[in-house]
């Protein structure tokens, strides 16, 4: 204690559960990435750029057609994915082959016209979207004061992510999906329809990045920016877990948040630049990420 | 008839030299051109951006697009907040564009290097957006015209009121540059003096999303006001998470430089009642409100900004200048822009200082609360006017070598 001497410990504590809150939030985009990586190779850079407009869908079904916070966190995550299916099939599918370096152009291009658009329509300042009456409030904790809505971010990201897992790694439709993009020859043989498979799980991919902007559209600003802004540090997250590996992106999303949040404690200069740091420790002790599979 | 054509051919290319050389004389490369210089796409975007350089092609427009009859050119580039980037355009827009003057000019960071290069060069800052007092005192240059406030004005009316209501403890949450370091400086000289005390601060870097950690580190000062010495989009978030940790329950949120854009997006119910230092608002009378229409009429702005309206009454004087001067070689435009007083939509009672600070009246207002509001941007209540000598620092306590010593 000697070193620190203002560490408060309810203080840390505080950090570290408001750490892991961001943390399941990295988790839930890296997760959709590391599928869309892990099982098409497409670097997908619109990622961010999804995770915006499942904020503004939130926001736009609220204000043109009256939907709720419920309804947006169901049909908009919908809404998105179909428009990663229009994406995937009028433009990625096009480029499949090329290598991945194509994609990541592709997919950022796309990115910053969605973006672009968006900031011409609706401007930067970005957009008050109210916190569900269900969700409002909070828990007094002896620590802090825990809104309730923090909590629900919690509890729902870290149970899809779960469910994501488990749907990709432990059942007969997962195992498709892995088969489908090791061997599409052989698989197609077997009478497997994989352009189908590819679509629907970039379409997954990207209805969690949705499902993350429904979700963070009552506590952050919904503004055009907001994809962007998360878009990099949720890359390194995926680098730093191993590119690909699911599980891996969902425990570094969790941890990373925990870091970034000790550092706004520690030395809040550094917390936008923690995570790149890690990175940068990380591709060079352990160059393939911290959960890579043995080749 | 042929003939006649002869004769009046003649007369064009015997008087186009001429009128040409007119121009030249008094105008460089017979043209006036101006620059501006802004973050067009992200966190300030809304506050100066695009809104800005449609602010100036208005006064240019107002001004009848010539001056001294040399056409009246405006460029503009997004420096995207990033000093190198402003830098390298100023740089192309000296050496290739031949731009007289520059305007815009928002983050404090990108400020600091494009006034360098202009200084060097002899071209004129119109600084609308950069809030550093930097300008007009450590730094300040005979070619710099500091517009619209700086870091004092933006605090005179607001701190001083709340510490001496009984709010004396303060924690700062604070833009990691320039700015927010001023701002912050500037905020605790006057809390101090008035007998509070400053508990703490902590440094959010430009950009941050999530407040959360921050304003609980605020909240565990025990602090009873969470000055942000931050603007923007970045404000916006932090009162957001300010309000859902239920800290604005506890202690009192003091938003030290609240632009409408910013007032506009933070949720009416939490931000109510907050009291703020304002260089202008464009419901404020029927001058502002009519030039508030026509502007909106032409751009695509949700609401107009004091920075919108500073930079169209900066570029107007500095055309005036150049006409009254008779040419648009820098100094003497500049030497002219602080004799003429400058009154308009924008600036109030206002003169150009020997330092290069707009000495302007400043406003104290309260944001109105959601059942007042009458329209979306129906925002403010203008309480009380600040006249600009006792807001703005002195002559002499800025410290403006050039500007004393030619006393």
């Amino acid at each position: 204690m000697s070193i620190f001497p203002e560490i408060n410990l309810f203080g840390l504590f505080s950090q570290l559960l408001v750490g892991m809150i961001n943390g399941s939030f990295y988790a839930l985009l890296s997760l959709g990435l590391a599928i869309i990586f892990g099982l098409l190779r497409i670097i997908n850079f619109a990622q961010g750029a999804f995770y915006m407009l499942g904020a503004f869908g939130a926001w736009l079904s609220l204000q043109f057609l009256g939907l709720n916070y419920w309804w947006a966190l169901l049909l908009v995550p919908v809404g998105v994915g179909l428009l990663g299916t229009l994406l995937e099939r009028t433009l990625i599918r096009r480029i499949s082959g090329e290598g991945e370096l194509y994609s990541l152009l592709l997919t950022f291009g796309v990115a910053l016209i969605v973006q672009g658009l968006f900031s011409k329509w609706f401007g930067v300042s970005g957009l008050p979207y109210q916190v569900p009456e269900l969700l409002q409030g909070g828990i007094r904790l002896p620590v802090m004061y825990l809104p309730t809505y923090r909590v629900w971010i919690l509890l729902l990201s870290l149970g899809v992510c779960l469910a994501a897992w488990l749907l990709i790694e432990r059942t007969r439709l997962g195992s498709y999906l892995r088969a489908g993009t090791e061997n599409p020859q052989l698989m197609k043989a077997f009478g497997i329809n994989v352009p189908l498979i590819v679509t629907l799980t970039y379409s997954f991919g990207v209805a969690l990045a949705g499902l993350a902007g429904v979700l963070a559209a009552p506590v952050y600003s919904v503004s055009p920016l907001m994809g962007s802004n998360i878009l990099i540090v949720v890359f390194a997250i995926v680098v730093i877990g191993s590119m690909g590996s699911i599980g891996g992106a969902i425990l570094t999303g969790l941890g990373m948040g925990v870091i970034e949040g000790l550092t706004k404690y520690f030395y809040p200069e550094a917390s936008a630049t923690v995570i790149f740091l890690v990175m940068v420790l990380v591709l060079i002790f352990k160059p393939a990420g911290l959960f890579a599979r043995a080749a | 008839m042929k003939k006649l054509l002869h004769i009046l051919a003649a007369s064009l290319i015997s008087s186009a030299p001429v009128t040409g050389s007119t121009a030249e004389a008094t105008v460089s490369d017979g043209k006036v051109k101006i620059g501006v210089l802004a973050d067009m796409s992200g966190v300030y975007a809304d506050a100066c951006g695009p809104g800005c350089l449609e602010a100036v092609r208005m006064a240019v427009d107002n001004f009848g697009g010539s001056v001294l009859g040399a056409p009246i050119e405006v460029v503009s580039a997004d420096d995207q907040n990033k000093p190198d980037l402003g830098a390298a355009k100023v740089r192309e827009w000296i050496e290739q564009g031949q731009v007289d003057a520059v305007t815009g000019l928002v983050s404090t960071a990108v400020t600091g290097a494009a006034t360098k290069l202009l200084t060097a060069n002899e071209r004129i800052a119109l600084i609308v957006g950069a809030a550093s007092n930097a300008f007009t005192t450590s730094e300040c240059s005979p070619f710099n015209a500091h517009w619209t406030y700086d870091v004092v004005s933006l605090v005179a009316g607001t701190v001083k009121p709340m510490v001496e209501s009984g709010k004396k403890k303060w924690f700062f949450i604070t833009a990691d540059y320039t700015f927010g370091y001023d701002l912050e400086k500037a905020a605790t000289e006057i809390i101090t003096a008035s007998g509070g005390e400053v508990l703490g601060s902590v440094r959010a870097p430009l950009g941050t999303t999530d407040f959360s950690s921050y304003v609980l580190q605020a909240q565990a000062s025990g602090a009873e006001v969470i000055a942000m010495a931050n603007s923007s989009a970045d404000l916006v978030n932090a009162l957001k998470a300010a309000s859902e940790f239920g800290i604005t329950e506890m202690a009192d949120v003091a938003g030290l430089l609240v632009v409408t854009t910013a007032a506009k997006a933070m949720d009416p119910s939490v931000a109510a009642g907050m009291n703020l230092t304002a260089p202008f608002y464009w419901d404020m009378d029927e001058v502002t409100r009519d030039w508030s229409a026509r502007f909106k009429a032409r751009s695509s702005v949700s609401i107009p900004t004091a920075l919108h309206a500073s930079a169209y009454s900066s570029t107007l004087h500095y055309l005036k200048a150049i006409e009254a001067a008779g040419t648009d070689e820098a100094k003497a435009v500049m030497a002219k822009m602080k004799t003429m007083p400058v009154n308009d939509v924008f600036s109030r009672n206002g003169y150009l200082r020997r330092d290069g600070r707009l000495v302007h009246d400043m406003y104290l207002v309260r944001i109105k609360g959601p059942s007042e509001r009458e329209s979306e941007n129906d925002i403010f209540v203008v309480e009380k006017t600040l006249p600009g000598d006792d807001v703005y620092l002195s002559l002499e306590a800025g410290g403006c070598s050039f500007a004393l010593n030619r006393q």
